[in-house]
């Protein structure tokens, strides 16, 4: 019987059969859809209240953006021409608040004619940070970003010229006396001099020469006074000169904390718990109220710089705790192979250390500057004119008291747009130094 | 023959202060440390002389004086009498409360948006990333004012509530919405009510030990007792049944109300009537909530007195201080018994009431009364705290689930354990390690951003103590200077806290 089997089959495929096309439900969107959205039953659940939301927000703000107007002198004005379009009660945005005051918004009390020194301003700062950032641009540019906060100051507080450039020569001269003891006296006394010669030039002879300076050649800006800063201005001028001064700070902070002196370290642990400890606007209050007190009696200084000092001095605490994670999760060979290869304490930390420590605490670094960023905010609380405390002011005045949603929607964005950006950059960073990990 | 010259004594020279480096380290911490006194020095000498210039001591005295400013929400009992040290600790129970509200929910928040933010459903993961960052890029000020306008200005008034009015209450008119805050129904304690809560104490006790038993009982020979069902019905079953026992036996017991000068079997409305007034004497408790259900359901205007016991309250009525008296069944016996004042029972009686009642809020007059009501500043401050710090916490627990390896998982699938499983004893315990320690220091930083309590007026120790305490008394230097303690000393038993938990759960190398 075994053998009739073989008879009995009539017909035998010789060819392939052409390929199926799948079947509709595992193929393109309606399996992506049932794999992503609809695989069981929780995550079916999951998706429909999502939906659910998503809805619930986009038909809420939908209206309220799609009616929207821009154009408009006060917010009666805006709901005559809401109930002349699209009807009285219908959800309408008034973005006119921000065609009427966004120049207030954006540069607080700044006089209107100057209103390009700002903006000036942003852009000398976006071209010094460029090379800074991008690892494409020429070195060479590096020597335009040192001398790009004193071009900054110039511009946003304006006054002679010969101010900042007789600070800047403090630098200079600096420079120069370290060059010329180094073959003379060593490199203790090298370092000594570059930090005490600028030091007695800025306290006697700067001022003087500035003043020499400007009465033959009176160059420069009409002066703005700190007071006249305000909205977004403000808070990049203070996050900005925060970011900046507090990076060294926080890294001599950090080396003092891993430091194995016990006085340094105990002072750098004191200094950094104390900071982290206590929130950022009691700082603030702190340099609002009591300054005075600490002070010589009679010194009285500028409101923003004690902010922007405070500000520092808390964001250098908490990028310390970041560069410590990152000397510590340096391994100990590196110490050790740099000490074998003769390397000084700072030799080996600019050359072999930091390199790599600051590379693993850069997302920490820059999360620590988003952060600050958004706390420049908390300065509304001691009278500074910081975007919501224009916000208030703006909503005090009779012809947008009630405005709220427009003027927080555009607040945030821009803070988003700041953070948001900063935060990817950092991730660009990550991504970039990685690579040359492998 | 040569003479041996002696080795050269190692003698001290100067110099090696700055070039030896035995001595180095030395010189450069001395130098540091002088540097330091003289700093301290010189603030210190300022800070003494400007305080004499303004005529001002240094003196902590003001903590006992009369505050004289009221306080709009506490913990703690407190009245404008009372001293500024008072003040103060109302103000840090105030941030101690938005703290740990804010700490929990954010946890919840934070770990539901971490976890479904890895989730393998699209839609559900987009959305969690645009709350992520939505959140994380906008200033947590701008966030709470914000969440202040809305609920000041898209809640319905009070007298919306009226009948015929645009709102109306929630969860079978328990809760309402308003612009002054969310009136939530609050609990009165009755008869057994301590005893039930010594139960649900006990109850809780006996079902973490149960666990315990289970997990040693697993450890030990490898047996699974079920978990979950057990150690809930541990918890749950007791309880619910000392408060039905309660309720059914003391609680539906009989209260009269007894009225002076009424007729046996008057009604309330007929008795309040021929008084003109009715003012009653209620014991604390549930006794006094269903007497006031009972006359606000009739539509009666009356004065109620509250005292702590029911004697107390009898007492009260003796001396005539009200008209009327709430006598559980069996004590009216000296009231009838007393000759001065002819008491009679009136026709309506009510009930002890079951260990725990809930006070419904109450439309009354212009705002709700009863009940407890929670202000919007608080409201606003929390959610908006909570919102915020849950955007950071769920990256954490994101990250930390990362972190585990996929390896881990694989194994664990191959061993033939359950997903679930899996997640409990393979996945989270070595995720935990990785998640606790920035937690913790987003709750820090949960505790420090409550100060911003100053945007919405909420009345935190910034605003007692380091605000209104310091205006009126002029004190900033004493007043800054605790209420940074304050901080600091909580940040640093918090970090302790955490750090105690790192070394407990650090991997043990060999």
């Amino acid at each position: 019987m075994s053998d009739t089997h073989a008879q009995t089959v009539g017909y035998v495929r010789d060819t392939m059969i052409d390929e199926q096309p799948a079947p509709v439900g595992q193929t393109g969107a309606v399996k992506w859809i049932r794999e992503n959205l609809f695989s069981g039953v929780i995550n079916t659940l999951l998706t429909v209240i999502s939906l659910y939301v998503i809805w619930v927000v986009v038909s809420h703000l939908y209206p309220w953006l799609a009616n929207s107007i821009w154009d408009a002198g006060s917010l009666t004005e805006c709901r005559e021409i809401r109930d002349a379009t699209v009807g009285p009660d219908a959800p309408a945005a008034c973005f006119a608040v921000i065609t009427d005051r966004w120049q207030q918004l954006v540069f607080g009390f700044y006089p209107p004619e100057h209103y390009w020194r700002p903006v000036v301003a942003l852009l000398v700062f976006l071209a010094a940070i460029a090379p800074v950032l991008f690892q494409g641009i020429p070195r060479r540019a590096l020597w335009l970003s040192a001398a790009a906060p004193f071009v900054l100051f110039a511009l946003l507080w304006g006054g002679s010229i010969w101010g900042p450039v007789a600070v800047a020569l403090g630098f200079v001269i600096g420079f120069v006396v370290y060059r010329v003891l180094l073959p003379l006296a060593g490199n203790l006394a090298a370092v000594l001099g570059a930090i005490i010669v600028p030091l007695l030039y800025w306290l006697f002879l700067a001022g003087p020469l500035a003043g020499a300076l400007t009465s033959v050649a009176p160059i420069g800006l009409e002066y703005v006074q700190s007071k006249d800063f305000g909205g977004f201005t403000l808070s990049v001028v203070i996050g900005v000169s925060a970011i900046i001064l507090s990076l060294p700070l926080g890294i001599l902070l950090a080396l003092g904390r891993q430091s194995n002196l016990f006085i340094i370290n105990k002072i750098s642990v004191a200094f950094i718990e104390v900071i982290r400890g206590v929130p950022l606007i009691v700082w603030l209050f702190t340099a609002s109220l009591l300054l005075n007190y600490f002070l010589p009696p009679g010194t009285n200084f500028d409101l923003m710089l004690r902010v922007i000092i405070m500000v520092t001095l808390f964001s250098a605490a908490y990028i310390a705790e970041v560069v410590r994670g990152g000397l510590a999760a340096l391994p100990k060979g590196q110490y050790e192979g740099a000490s074998s290869l003769g390397l000084d304490y700072w030799q080996s930390m600019r050359l072999i250390i930091l390199p790599q420590a600051l590379k693993i605490s850069i997302p920490g670094i820059v999360n620590t500057f988003i952060g600050l960023f958004k706390d420049t905010t908390l300065v509304v609380f001691i009278g500074l004119l910081d975007p919501i405390g224009l916000s208030n002011a703006i909503r005090a005045s009779t012809d947008w008291n009630g405005v709220y949603w427009e003027l927080f929607v555009f607040i945030g964005l821009m803070f988003f747009i700041a953070c948001f950006s900063m935060g990817r950059y950092s991730l660009y960073l990550e991504k970039k130094l990685q690579r040359e990990h492998r | 023959m040569s003479a041996m010259t002696d080795p050269p004594r190692p003698s001290f020279r100067l110099s090696q202060l700055i070039y030896d480096t035995r001595y180095r380290s030395i010189t450069i911490q001395v130098v540091a440390l002088v540097l330091l006194c003289a700093a301290f020095w010189w603030l210190i000498d300022n800070t003494v002389e400007n305080l004499a210039v303004l005529g001002k001591d240094f003196d902590f005295g003001f903590l006992g004086d009369r505050a004289g400013y009221d306080i709009n929400q506490m913990l703690i009992p407190y009245d404008n009498s009372m001293s500024h040290g008072r003040a103060a600790l109302v103000g840090i129970l105030n941030t101690m409360l938005v703290a740990f509200l804010g700490c929990v929910t954010a946890t919840v928040i934070g770990v539901f948006a971490g976890v479904l933010r890895l989730s393998k459903n699209w839609v559900v993961s987009r959305l969690m990333a645009v709350y992520v960052e939505g959140f994380r890029n906008v200033p947590l000020l701008l966030w709470i004012v914000l969440i202040f306008a809305l609920m000041t200005e898209a809640t319905p008034q009070p007298r919306d509530f009226r009948e015929g009015g645009s709102a109306s209450m929630i969860l079978g008119d328990s809760v309402a919405i308003t612009n002054r805050g969310v009136f939530l129904p609050m609990p009165t304690w009755g008869d057994g009510a301590a005893v039930l809560g010594l139960v649900v104490v006990l109850s809780l006790i006996g079902a973490y030990l149960y666990r315990r038993h289970a997990r040693k009982v697993l450890y030990d020979s490898g047996r699974l007792l079920p978990m979950v069902w057990p150690a809930l019905a541990i918890a749950i079953v007791p309880a619910v049944v000392v408060y039905f026992a309660f309720a059914m036996s003391t609680g539906s017991a009989q209260v009269r109300l007894m009225a002076a000068d009424a007729t046996e079997g008057q009604s309330v409305a007929a008795y309040g009537e021929a008084q003109g007034s009715l003012s009653v004497c209620v014991p604390e408790g549930t006794i006094g909530l269903n007497v006031q259900r009972l006359l606000r359901g009739q539509d009666l205007r009356y004065s109620e007195s509250v005292f702590a016991t029911e004697a107390m309250a009898i007492d009260a009525f003796r001396n005539g201080d009200c008209n009327m008296v709430a006598v559980p069944a069996g004590m009216e016996q000296p009231l009838l018994g007393n000759p001065d004042i002819a008491v009679s029972a009136l026709s309506e009686s009510t009930t002890r009431g079951a260990p725990v009642q809930f006070e419904k809020p109450v439309l009354g007059g212009f705002n709700f009364e009863g009940g407890v009501q929670v202000r919007n500043s608080l409201l606003a401050l929390w959610l908006a705290l909570a919102l915020y710090t849950g955007a950071f916490i769920a990256e954490i627990v994101r990250a930390g689930i990362l972190a585990v390896s996929k390896g881990q998982s694989e194994a664990a699938f191959a061993l033939g354990m359950r997903p679930n499983r899996t997640m409990n004893l393979v996945i989270l315990p070595q995720a935990m390690r990785v998640i606790v320690p920035p937690l913790i220091s987003q709750f820090l930083n949960l505790t420090k951003n409550s100060s911003l309590a100053i945007a919405v007026g909420y009345m935190d120790v910034r605003a007692t103590l380091g605000g209104i305490s310091i205006n009126q008394t002029g004190r900033e230097l004493e007043g800054m200077l605790l209420l940074g303690m304050f901080y600091l000393a909580l940040s640093l038993v918090i970090s302790g806290a955490m750090n105690i938990y790192n070394n407990r759960s650090r991997l043990k190398e060999r």
